[in-house]
């Protein structure tokens, strides 16, 4: 269980100004969905929450400790906020069960027989129990992608980040991710999604926050920022997304 | 807006035609259920070796290179000059005479050859990671690598051999080795590290950025990084580009020569120098052949291998 809590969030790129301080809390177990346009600054707030990104100014917190605070040393952050890539980033000289197990070994310590029983357990909870040995160009998109959610989970973590992750993926395959990341909400995993699809924002999330030009301008629960937006950028978006089909 | 009521991906929107689209007039177009008939039709049959469809043209071919290589031969040995030349490069009983101390000496190349090789793959390797590690304590030596590859880049390997093999020992340094052949190799080792640095460093920035962001989001420190996720990635990237240095290197051993070494060169000079005949360097260039020519075969066994990879044509 793990609360985020986002104030005065500013970052630019050079002279580009990505973020505009955006301020965000973000309870524990809770799920809330980042949309909004391209480049409208949603994957560098999620970066920035696990110290991908070190933002110009502005604070976050978790539970109430700031993230650069060196009581979390140099691995605790990384222990309890996990991220899985929009293009999912395994190593492809690794087989998955090498993958999967790196960090467990190398970073906090577990044996290989302790972290590869742990592994197999875990994948073989996503129906990947086949799929140890292979190497991950030998993987589907799909097959990949859970294969990045079973890395990004092996630290237990409280908080999960995910950007993007159905971009890349067959329409038949976006709902079983929505059935994944149902199940990691039942078990108590506070997350924030990246996405452009709005059907899954609409079906995860407690929340949905639409960014736009590094601002949140508007947020609140899907139901009612879907069908009745208040700001006119929201209107206009959403506008867009109908007219193309997305939603 | 849309009717909050619709479930996502409830497939209540397919072929639902945006607001405000028109349908253009067409022709009526039946609809139906196609029939599929039991079975595909049969694979094509596997393809057999034909010798009687290959007999006529590997014969024709045989003649053809018997034809233009004889001619070939013909033509050389037939040349006025071709007696003088056939005694002072070809001449059997010289190049048997001296076969002995060119194979002592060409042993010599290769023992160097894969001495050197190792202490490049090393020495350049490290000197990559230095100039690719980001963090700002490391500055100076990052300065350093730089330096040291714009200038071991800029020499010739021949200076440098000279320049070491002869000047170091001349010193007389107490602790130091004092052979030529010990400084002639480190010559070698610092001229092509330069080279096989910059290889190496080409292939680690090749790996693409999401790899280390990865691997920091997991929690591994930048040494880690570079251990478990950059350097075998790399290492994969540039090993075609290795394998050509490491057969320029072969060749390039018989530099030591200038400096003494009694390697293939040097023994075949010192045979040339009282027989005034130069078969026994042919006999060296024929070792060389044989030692490179296979390592080159081998390169492109890399090469392609490594293209399969990326291509994905593999299974």
């Amino acid at each position: 269980m793990a609360a985020i809590t986002i104030r005065g969030l500013t970052k630019y790129f050079g002279q580009t100004l990505v973020l505009d301080r955006v301020d965000l809390d973000v309870a524990a177990q809770e799920v809330v969905c980042l949309i909004g346009a391209s480049g409208s600054g949603k994957s560098t707030l999620l970066r920035c929450i696990n110290r991908l990104v070190e933002p110009d100014h502005g604070a976050i917190a978790l539970d109430g400790v700031p993230v650069d605070d060196p009581r979390f040393g140099r691995t605790g952050l990384q222990k309890r906020i996990a991220i899985v890539f929009q293009s999912y980033n395994l190593f492809p000289h690794m087989r998955v069960i090498d993958n999967i197990t790196l960090a467990p070994r190398r970073v906090h310590g577990d044996s290989r027989r302790a972290a590869e029983e742990r592994a197999r357990e875990a994948l073989a909870l996503f129906g990947m129990q086949d799929f140890a040995n292979a190497y991950p160009e030998q993987l589907s998109g799909g097959q990949q992608q859970r294969v990045a959610i079973v890395r990004a989970l092996m630290t237990r973590p409280d908080v999960l980040l995910l950007d993007e992750v159905t971009a890349a993926l067959d329409p038949e395959l976006v709902g079983e991710v929505l059935r994944i990341i149902a199940s990691l909400r039942d078990r108590g995993i506070t997350m924030v999604i990246v996405t452009h699809e709005m059907g899954f924002a609409r079906a995860v999330a407690d929340r949905v926050c639409f960014l736009h030009g590094g601002r949140i301008l508007e947020d609140g629960p899907p139901e009612a920022l879907f069908s009745t937006p208040q700001h006119e950028r929201t209107q206009a978006f959403l506008e867009r997304i109908v007219e193309s089909g997305r939603l | 807006m849309p009717d909050p009521e619709t479930p996502p991906h409830a497939g209540a929107r397919i072929g639902v035609a945006p607001p405000g689209a028109t349908a253009m007039p067409r022709a009526p177009v039946p609809h139906g259920i196609r029939p599929m008939p039991e079975g595909p039709p049969p694979a094509p049959r596997r393809q057999s070796f034909d010798w009687r469809a290959a007999l006529v043209p590997t014969l024709i071919s045989a003649v053809s290179i018997v034809v233009v290589f004889g001619a070939l031969g013909w033509l050389v040995t037939s040349a006025e000059q071709w007696p003088r030349i056939r005694l002072q490069f070809f001449n059997w009983d010289h190049m048997v005479a001296s076969a002995p101390r060119v194979i002592k000496g060409f042993w010599t190349n290769l023992q160097v050859w894969l001495i050197v090789l190792a202490c490049i793959a090393v020495w350049a390797l490290v000197l990559a990671v230095i100039r690719s590690l980001r963090s700002p304590v490391f500055a100076p030596f990052r300065i350093m690598v730089v330096v040291y590859i714009d200038v071991f880049r800029g020499l010739p390997a021949l200076l440098l051999v000279i320049l070491f093999g002869f000047g170091i020992p001349a010193l007389q340094i107490p602790g130091l080795p004092n052979s030529g052949l010990f400084w002639g190799g480190v010559a070698m080792v610092l001229s092509y590290s330069a080279y096989v640095c910059e290889i190496y460093r080409s292939g680690i920035e090749a790996v693409h950025e999401g790899q280390r962001a990865a691997a920091r989001a997991l929690g591994l420190s930048e040494w880690q990084t570079l251990i478990y996720c950059v350097l075998p990635q790399a290492l994969r990237n540039v090993l075609p580009a290795l394998m050509n240095i490491v057969v320029a290197l072969q060749k390039d051993v018989a530099l030591l020569s200038v400096i003494g070494v009694r390697d293939a060169v040097r023994e075949a000079q010192i045979y040339t120098a009282t027989t005034f005949n130069y078969s026994p360097l042919i006999v060296a260039a024929g070792l060389f052949l044989l030692a490179t020519i296979p390592m080159a075969r081998l390169a492109d066994w890399v090469n392609r291998r490594d293209r399969e990879r990326r291509l994905q044509i593999t299974g």
